[in-house]
């Protein structure tokens, strides 16, 4: 512990005030430019957390981020680092932040590790501190034995968790991912999500923009959804998706019983017991109904208000039932109808239609 | 880990504190490190091309004028004592423009890696003030490097016995400087896809408008000539050059350090604008 010490000394300060980033009415309009990229933001990224910055291409994230790192001069407002002014501190705000870049931008005439050695050469680290903490990365990274290879030669992955490496070097107080993910491997994605977390147990503040909704309710401890340059919407995930509307209820994926001997595999995977006898009444059940409609059977059911079938591909039927259900009534209807559950879900809304549905679906 | 720092650290985010702001000597320490890298990538991963690229041209100005075309008639003898200081100028600012201009390019536009250096503790202009020392040093080196070439080469050898050496270093220095400003205008100026046909438009002026090949006095006879080289910074340098080592006529020794630093000023203020303009949107 006394080497990590010693190399602290080379890292930025610790965190002192007790928001980590302040965004307050942020406004910028590019030269040349018509209208403004940023229209006012505010929010505030506590020390610590993962805060997610979702929005559509051109809502103004990148724009929001560049201010951040300096790299964007703010026509209006200001912007926080740590208590320090972005446009008036840029060398104390550059010494508490790293980038995990949108796209690779290694030094190519360097080699893995010197990457890294200069890099943290750039943030004042002593030649043995620097070496031994890069030596450490790489190993946590998996690139040892790679180090001394051109990153030129390194594949996306490979170069991805290179950055990373780079971003960590110098111990920043807050790390600015911005898409990290596109076009990474599910293994280097795991990766980094694990790394992520691993971070933030360890205190580091984290920003993360990104297009994966299924990445951004897994990690982030509030979003912030930015669209033609506001913020529209900020939230926990699980706050966020109360902004759907009739969000209580389930949804069930159901396949004809009639089909079971071809689909065993997944009527046993849903836990279902003996999906052979129920073969005849599925028939009765389809002919005293709407003949195609599945969904009749749980719309009989107390405390549905409505059910409607969303999706039917290849034999399997998505049907959302919106109310207070019961769930255990539920299945025994479904059986009774000769229907076999495959999969049963809440209904939360998925932070995708929370942001569909606050965004909009047009194309951007 | 429980040391005085990490204590103070708790104590303060509990009630909020003043951040300190960064450290003395942070901007500094991150500009020599990132010129450390710009000389560790020179010296150890391309020292045979940034010779040929320095040294090919000036090696085959004395050669060809100033040997072989004394050597078949067509010059004087004498003409590599005048043709010397001329190529040493102008290798100065020629390598000097090129290695800011040509990576700055690159950079900005496919690599992104200046976006590494942009994001170091250090202003962004430092960054640019880094491009313009770093390629001003591999001018500076390119220019007397050609002494020894020019020794073997030239007809008459060397000749530097009434050379003053500190002006000459200070003439040369301040040449790549100038350049590398001049480089810092064009890379930060023109787009990536016309920086070759841009180069070819200000390169191939800049190399016969500089009083390289002649002195400068000697175009009384072509006044129009003689005063339009004046805005080129490389006729300064050529002639300063020419001054220091005591070979031949030079122009007025004030106009020469006024037409140096004039340069390094104009295009230094307008390429640092230009960087600002690049690194800053």
């Amino acid at each position: 512990m006394s080497t990590a010490t010693s190399a602290d000394r080379h890292g930025p300060p610790p965190p002192v005030a007790a928001d980590a980033i302040v965004v307050e009415g942020l406004r910028k309009r590019y030269s040349g430019a018509r209208d403004e990229a940023v229209k006012g933001i505010d929010f505030r990224v506590r020390q610590g957390e993962i805060f997610g910055l979702l929005g559509p291409n051109g809502a103004g994230k990148t724009t929001t981020i560049g201010v951040i790192t300096t790299r964007v001069r703010p026509t209006g407002g200001r912007v926080l680092v740590d208590g320090l002014d972005v446009t008036t501190e840029q060398v104390a705000v550059k010494l508490r932040l790293a980038v995990v870049p949108q796209r690779p931008n290694l030094d190519r005439s360097l080699s893995a590790l010197e990457n890294l050695t200069f890099h943290a050469a750039y943030f004042g680290f002593s030649r043995r501190a620097r070496r031994a903490r890069a030596l450490e990365l790489l190993e946590q990274v998996g690139l040892q034995g790679r180090e001394d290879d051109r990153v030129d030669q390194y594949s996306g992955g490979m170069a991805q968790r290179l950055i990373i490496a780079r971003a960590l070097i110098h111990r920043p107080q807050i790390l600015i991912l911005d898409e990290p993910t596109t076009g990474l491997d599910p293994q280097s994605r795991l990766f980094l999500w694990d790394t992520m977390r691993d971070l933030r147990e360890r205190g580091t503040t984290l920003i993360l923009t990104t297009h994966d909704m299924v990445e951004a309710d897994g990690l982030c401890d509030r979003i912030a959804i930015v669209d033609h340059g506001e913020v529209i919407a900020l939230d926990t995930p699980r706050g966020l998706r109360g902004v759907l509307p009739a969000e209580e209820g389930v949804e069930v994926v159901v396949t004809a019983a009639t089909s079971a001997g071809r689909r065993a595999d997944a009527g046993s995977g849903a836990g279902e017991d003996g999906p052979g006898p129920v073969e005849a009444p599925a028939r009765r059940a389809e002919g005293a109904s709407d003949d195609a409609d599945p969904a009749a059977p749980i719309r009989a059911l107390a405390g549905v208000e409505r059910a409607d079938v969303v999706a039917d591909a290849e034999g399997r039927t998505t049907i959302r039932a919106y109310g207070a259900v019961d769930v255990a009534e539920l299945v025994a209807a479904l059986r009774g109808a000769g229907l076999e559950l495959v999969e049963l879900r809440q209904l939360e809304g998925s932070l995708e239609d929370v942001f569909v549905h606050l965004t909009g679906r047009e194309m951007r | 880990m429980s040391t005085t720092t990490h204590d103070t650290h708790a104590a303060r985010s509990a009630g909020g504190g003043t951040p300190e702001p960064a450290a003395p000597g942070t901007s500094r320490r991150a500009f020599l490190a990132i010129l450390g890298r710009d000389l560790w990538v020179t010296i150890r991963r391309e020292p045979g091309g940034f010779l040929a690229q320095a040294l090919l041209q000036p090696i085959f100005f004395l050669f060809v004028f100033g040997r072989v075309l004394p050597e078949i008639g067509q010059a004087q003898g004498s003409y590599g004592d005048l043709l010397l200081p001329g190529v040493m100028a102008l290798t100065a600012i020629t390598v000097a423009l090129q290695n800011v201009a040509l990576p700055l390019v690159i950079e900005f536009s496919f690599t992104k890696e200046i976006e590494d250096r942009l994001l170091a503790p250090l202003p962004a202009w430092a960054v640019g003030v880094e491009k313009i020392v770093h390629a001003a040093m591999r001018g500076v080196f390119s220019a007397f490097v050609l002494l020894p070439v020019a020794a073997v080469v030239l007809p008459g050898g060397l000749s530097l016995g009434g050379a003053n050496w500190p002006a000459l270093v200070a003439v040369v220095v301040g040449g790549a400087v100038a350049g590398g400003c001049l480089g810092l205008v064009l890379g930060t100026a023109v787009p990536a896809n016309r920086i070759n046909v841009v180069f070819a438009v200000v390169l191939t002026p800049l190399l016969f408008t500089g009083a390289t090949f002649y002195p400068w006095s000697s175009l009384d006879e072509l006044r129009w000539f003689q005063v339009l080289t004046l805005v080129n910074p490389l006729t300064y340098v050529s002639e300063g050059a020419r001054a220091a080592i005591g070979t031949g006529e030079h122009m007025a020794t004030w106009a020469i350090p006024a037409g140096i630093l004039g340069s390094v000023a104009l295009f230094g203020t307008i390429g640092l604008l230009g960087f600002r303009r690049r690194a800053i949107d």
